[in-house]
């Protein structure tokens, strides 16, 4: 694995979150019934990080969750892998919200579909809007994301690399070539 | 970790302490699960489970099959009362035949030892125990470790003792394996006829005062007495064991502290266990039922996508 480009350095991740915060606040005209709820496991760092950017320009917080896609994945169906499963932590009701699902990168759409029918079994939503850090392209289902942090043109034998400073010491976005 | 060493669930002796630590992990996103709206996941969608039962069961059997259809399985019921079982179809061509149906998963009850483990080595599916004779049920033992930890926090230097029909209990031989290897105290306590003799060696404290076992413990595990398989004939009447053995509301109080109180069911009140104990503040045996639904879960989980 080699690095091939640093795309996002930390202070370029902070004000790409503060964008993205912006563009939430803008698009909903505020935080009523507006909850944030992360994809295990790196977006539930960004959501955490984009809810507390919302309370800090708002002056309210809105709902946060954590939504764990383990068991909707259909690579796990199909006996490619077993992730561990971890909990869903939603402890408000996600009726009628307005939910911001927050995920670090969007590739294939196959997470977001996972995701997506998870909310959709946890209650009935009001409107589920998507936010990545990065879409890299190479979609495989007809999702699309509706705040991108940035668009990013990649290979298959590339991967985009989030680092965040809960899990890896420092925010960073990498280009990575995974091929030798 | 995040894949079962084991390939079936025949019992929990032998089973390594990472593998029973990642099924209890597991359990907490599938009780959440279970207080949705839409209790349903389609992680198993396309696996057929079998639940081939020769002995009779309610509870374990509903719980099993709950479990099936909240991870979308598609479940078939196999009863041995109403089948060729009874026309003299020998165990391996019953389960023979029903493999040949395209099952992934085969989930097994049988009055005799060791019936699932004959079977593993023979089939391709896998095998789940949902008992076998007086020998395992591992997850009973599994969701009473699960009931505990939820209380307790941990099982690691509990003192936990299983109170009852020790020798003709399966409950009771697979909580014995799991408590060991997560490293808690386990003691046993009943009348001389009811312990098998070598539990001793296992590093199984004996007790035959039902109150020294009480005063030892932080959890107790309340056996049922089996009248159906003549454990009547190992002690002189029901009230003579209720009077030695009972675990009744003056013993606990006499502790002066609280007392975790299982029981896998069903209860035999006045008996065993009085009902102003069994349902009482310290009870969790409602929890165990619930916590039964999460664990076959779990199990059916680990097992059924487990990558070969």
């Amino acid at each position: 694995m080699k690095i091939l480009q640093n795309i996002i350095d930390e202070h370029g991740f902070d004000r790409m979150l503060s964008r993205l915060a912006h563009e939430i606040l803008e698009r909903n005209q505020g935080t009523e019934d507006l909850a944030i709820i992360g994809v295990r496991t790196r977006g539930e760092f960004v959501a955490r990080r984009l809810a507390e950017r919302i309370r800090d320009i708002e002056g309210s917080m809105p709902d946060l969750g954590v939504l764990d896609i383990t068991l909707y994945r259909d690579d796990v169906r199909q006996h490619l892998r077993q992730p561990e499963v971890k909990s869903t932590e939603i402890t408000f009701d996600i009726a009628d919200k307005h939910v911001i699902l927050v995920d670090d990168v969007l590739f294939t759409g196959r997470t977001v579909r996972a995701a997506l029918n998870a909310l959709m079994d946890i209650g009935r939503t009001r409107s589920i809007q998507l936010v990545v850090l990065v879409d890299r392209g190479h979609r495989e289902l007809p999702i699309r994301a509706d705040f991108i942090g940035k668009n990013v043109t990649t290979s298959r034998g590339q991967e985009i690399h989030v680092r965040l400073r809960e899990v890896d010491d420092h925010d960073a976005i990498d280009l990575v070539s995974i091929e030798d | 970790m995040s894949s079962l060493s084991i390939q079936h669930l025949l019992g929990l002796q032998n089973v390594p302490k990472e593998d029973i630590t990642l099924i209890l992990d597991s359990t907490d996103s599938f009780l959440e699960i279970l207080d949705r709206p839409i209790k349903k996941v389609p992680t198993l969608q396309g696996k057929t489970v079998v639940n081939l039962f020769f002995e009779n069961s309610t509870r374990t059997r509903i719980s099993f099959e709950l479990a099936e259809r909240r991870l979308s399985a598609d479940v078939v019921n196999f009863a041995a009362a109403s089948s060729s079982v009874k026309k003299g179809e020998t165990l391996l061509d019953t389960a023979r035949n029903i493999e040949a149906m395209k099952v992934d998963i085969v989930v097994m009850r049988h009055s005799a030892a060791g019936a699932g483990h004959f079977l593993s080595e023979r089939c391709t599916s896998k095998f789940i125990n949902a008992g076998d004779g007086a020998h395992e049920h591992p997850t009973q033992a599994l969701l009473d470790m699960c009931t505990i930890r939820q209380k307790h926090g941990t099982l690691e230097g509990l003192n936990v003792s299983i109170i009852g029909d020790i020798a003709h209990s399966r409950v009771a031989r697979s909580n014995i394996y799991g408590l060991l290897s997560m490293g808690a105290n386990v003691a046993v306590c009943g009348p001389p006829s009811m312990i098998p003799y070598d539990l001793e060696q296992l590093g199984v404290r004996v007790f035959s005062d039902v109150d020294a076992a009480l005063d030892f413990s932080d959890v107790i595990n309340v056996l049922r007495i089996q009248l159906e398989r003549d454990a009547g004939a190992d002690f002189p009447s029901l009230r003579e064991y209720h009077n030695a053995f009972g675990v009744t509301r003056r013993r606990l109080d006499k502790l002066g502290r609280e007392i975790t109180v299982l029981h896998p069911g069903p209860i035999n009140r006045g008996v065993e266990i009085e009902s102003e104990v069994a349902d009482g503040p310290y009870s969790v045996i409602l929890p165990q039922v619930t916590n039964g639904v999460a664990i076959r879960m779990a199990v059916l989980y680990l097992i059924g996508t487990r990558a070969e």
